[in-house]
C-alpha cells in the first residue's frame, strides 16, 4: 500500500540553511548537506529545499548546493523558490532535484506548467499554492484565494480552481499551504485541504500550522498524501520517526522502518 | 567497477551518489571498452519506452547490453530500465524490448488510483534467497515512479508490491544474473541501498 510522507521543509539562503541553529549534532547548522544528511537518517520519506534567495547570485549559489547536498541524500528531494522558467525546472533537476515546485511564476503565465511538465515529465513538477481564506463560500466552506510574492499579493484566483487547472495543466503535486495556519501551530487548514483533495487526483502535500502529532493524522484523514512541516522538525519539536511510529499505531500506512 | 550505462536518458548522477556512497566505484559510459572492462552493468532510464530503445538500437548498445549479459556479467536494470529487460512495450505502439525477459509492458490498470504510481510502496518477497534481497523483509518501502509495468510470469519476480493490481517490483531474467528494479533503489534509502550494495557483490557467471 502507497504510504503517506513526512517532508520536512528547508529554507535556504545564499547556499545556507537558514533558522538551522537547534541542531546539536550537526556540525555546520546552516551546510546544506549536513541537514540533508540528518533528515535522510531521521527517516523522511522526502525532502523540501526551498530558495529564499532575491539575488542572481544567490540562485547560482543554491544550485550548487543542492548539486553537494543531492550526495547524501537517497529519498527524492524536491526545489522551489524563485523558479521562473523551464530553463531554471532544467537547472535544478541536473542539480539532482528530483522534482521542482513552481509557484508565482505559474500564477503570472500557466502555461509554464504544461511547458515544464511536457519537457520532463509531469512527476517531476509541483505547483506550490499559498493559500489564504477570504470568505465563506454558499455551502458554509470557506473560499480561498491564491497568494502571491510571498504572500503580499492576492491574485483574486480562488485556490481550489487554481489547484484543478494546475492539474489540467500537467502538474503532478500541489503543494498545497495556508497562509492562516502557517507558523501557528494550531493544525493543518483541513477545510482547505480537503476542498483540494476533493477536486484533484493528483497528490496533496499539506504544509502550514502542524503543531501536535495528531494534525498529521487529522489532515491524512481528510485526503492529503503527504504532511510538510520546517521549524517543527528543525528545532526539534517532534523527532520524525516518532510522529511515523504514533501514525502507524493509528492504522496510517507509513515507512517507519528507515 | 559497476558502468553506468549513458544513452541519455534520466539522471545518472544520483545512481553514480548512491554507489558513491557505498564506497563502490562507478563510471557513468557508453563506451564499449569501460562497459566490458566493468564487473557489472547498470541500465537507468527516464522517459518513454521507444526513445530509449531506439537510443540503445541506435547507439549499438543493444548489442553490447545482449553479448555482455549473455556472457555471464551481471546487470541492474532500474525504473524503465527494468522495463527495458522484457520482450516488448505497448508504451506509444508495439516496441520491441532486450528480450532478456519473457513479457509485455503496459500500462498500470488501476481505475480508482493516481496514476502514475509515485511514492514510497511496500514489497512482498516471493523469492526470499534471491542475493538481491537478502536483510529485506516483507513490507519493506521502496521509492516507485511510473505509469507502466511489466506482465511476466511469476518464476521471474523476485519481490512485488500492490497498487490496484500486483505489480512486478523486482526481477530476475532466469539464470542469468540480470535484474530489474522497477522502484528506485537509488532513492529508496535503506533497503534500496541495501539491493544496491548486494548487486554490486554479484560477480560475472559462466556462461548459460
Amino acid at each position: 500500500m502507497l504510504a503517506k510522507r513526512i517532508i520536512p521543509c528547508l529554507d535556504v539562503k545564499d547556499g545556507r540553511v537558514v533558522k538551522g541553529v537547534n541542531f546539536v549534532d550537526l556540525k555546520d547548522a546552516g551546510d546544506i548537506v549536513d541537514n540533508a544528511k540528518y533528515y535522510n537518517d531521521q527517516g523522511a520519506d522526502e525532502v523540501c529545499f526551498l530558495d529564499i534567495t532575491a539575488t542572481h547570485e544567490g540562485r547560482k549559489t543554491f544550485a550548487r548546493e543542492v548539486e553537494r547536498a543531492a550526495t547524501e541524500l537517497f529519498v527524492p528531494l524536491t526545489v522551489g523558490g524563485g523558479i521562473g522558467s523551464v530553463e531554471d525546472v532544467r537547472t535544478m533537476l541536473l542539480a539532482g532535484a528530483d522534482k521542482v515546485s513552481i509557484n508565482s511564476a505559474a500564477v503570472a503565465r500557466p502555461g509554464l506548467i504544461s511547458e515544464a511538465s511536457e519537457k520532463f515529465g509531469s512527476q517531476c513538477i509541483v505547483l506550490a499554492i499559498d493559500a489564504k481564506r477570504v470568505g465563506t463560500k454558499p455551502d458554509g466552506k470557506g473560499l480561498f484565494h491564491v497568494f502571491v510574492h510571498g504572500g503580499r499579493i492576492d491574485t483574486g484566483i480562488d485556490a481550489v480552481k487554481w489547484a484543478k487547472e494546475a492539474q489540467e495543466r500537467g502538474a503532478g503535486e500541489i503543494l498545497l499551504t495556508s497562509m492562516d495556519a502557517d507558523g501557528t501551530k494550531e493544525g493543518f487548514d483541513l477545510d482547505l485541504t480537503a476542498q483540494v483533495c476533493a477536486i484533484c487526483s493528483i497528490p496533496v502535500i499539506a504544509s502550514g500550522g502542524a503543531g501536535k502529532m495528531e494534525d498529521f493524522y487529522n489532515v491524512f484523514s481528510v485526503g492529503a498524501d503527504a504532511g510538510l512541516a520546517a521549524s517543527l522538525f528543525h528545532y526539534r519539536q517532534m523527532e520524525i520517526l516518532q510522529l511515523k511510529q504514533y501514525l502507524q499505531s493509528k492504522g496510517v500506512p507509513i515507512r517507519c522502518r528507515n | 567497477m559497476i558502468a553506468i550505462i549513458d544513452y541519455g536518458m534520466g539522471n545518472l548522477h544520483s545512481v553514480l551518489n548512491a554507489l558513491r556512497h557505498l564506497g563502490i566505484e562507478g563510471q557513468i559510459s557508453s563506451d564499449l571498452e569501460v562497459l566490458a572492462r566493468a564487473d557489472s552493468l547498470i541500465l537507468p532510464g527516464v522517459g518513454a519506452f521507444p526513445d530509449a530503445m531506439n537510443q540503445l538500437n541506435r547507439t549499438g548498445l543493444t548489442k553490447v547490453i545482449l553479448d555482455l549479459t549473455k556472457a555471464g556479467k551481471p546487470m541492474l536494470g532500474i525504473c524503465l530500465g527494468m522495463q527495458l529487460l522484457f520482450s516488448e512495450s505497448l508504451e506509444f505502439g508495439r516496441t520491441p524490448g532486450l528480450n532478456l525477459i519473457p513479457g509485455t509492458v503496459r500500462p498500470i490498470e488501476a481505475p480508482d488510483l493516481k496514476i502514475p504510481h509515485i511514492g514510497w510502496n511496500s514489497l512482498t518477497l516471493l523469492q526470499k534467497d534471491d542475493p538481491l534481497v537478502q536483510g529485506l523483509e516483507d513490507g519493506d518501502y521502496v521509492y516507485f515512479v511510473h505509469s507502466f509495468r511489466a506482465d511476466t510470469a511469476l518464476d521471474y519476480v523476485v519481490a512485488q508490491t500492490v497498487y490496484g493490481e500486483e505489480i512486478p517490483a523486482l526481477v530476475k531474467a532466469g539464470n542469468l544474473p540480470v535484474w530489474g528494479a522497477q522502484f528506485h533503489p537509488e532513492k529508496s534509502h535503506t533497503a534500496g541501498l541495501k539491493i544496491l550494495a548486494q548487486f554490486a557483490a554479484q560477480r560475472k557467471v559462466d556462461a548459460v
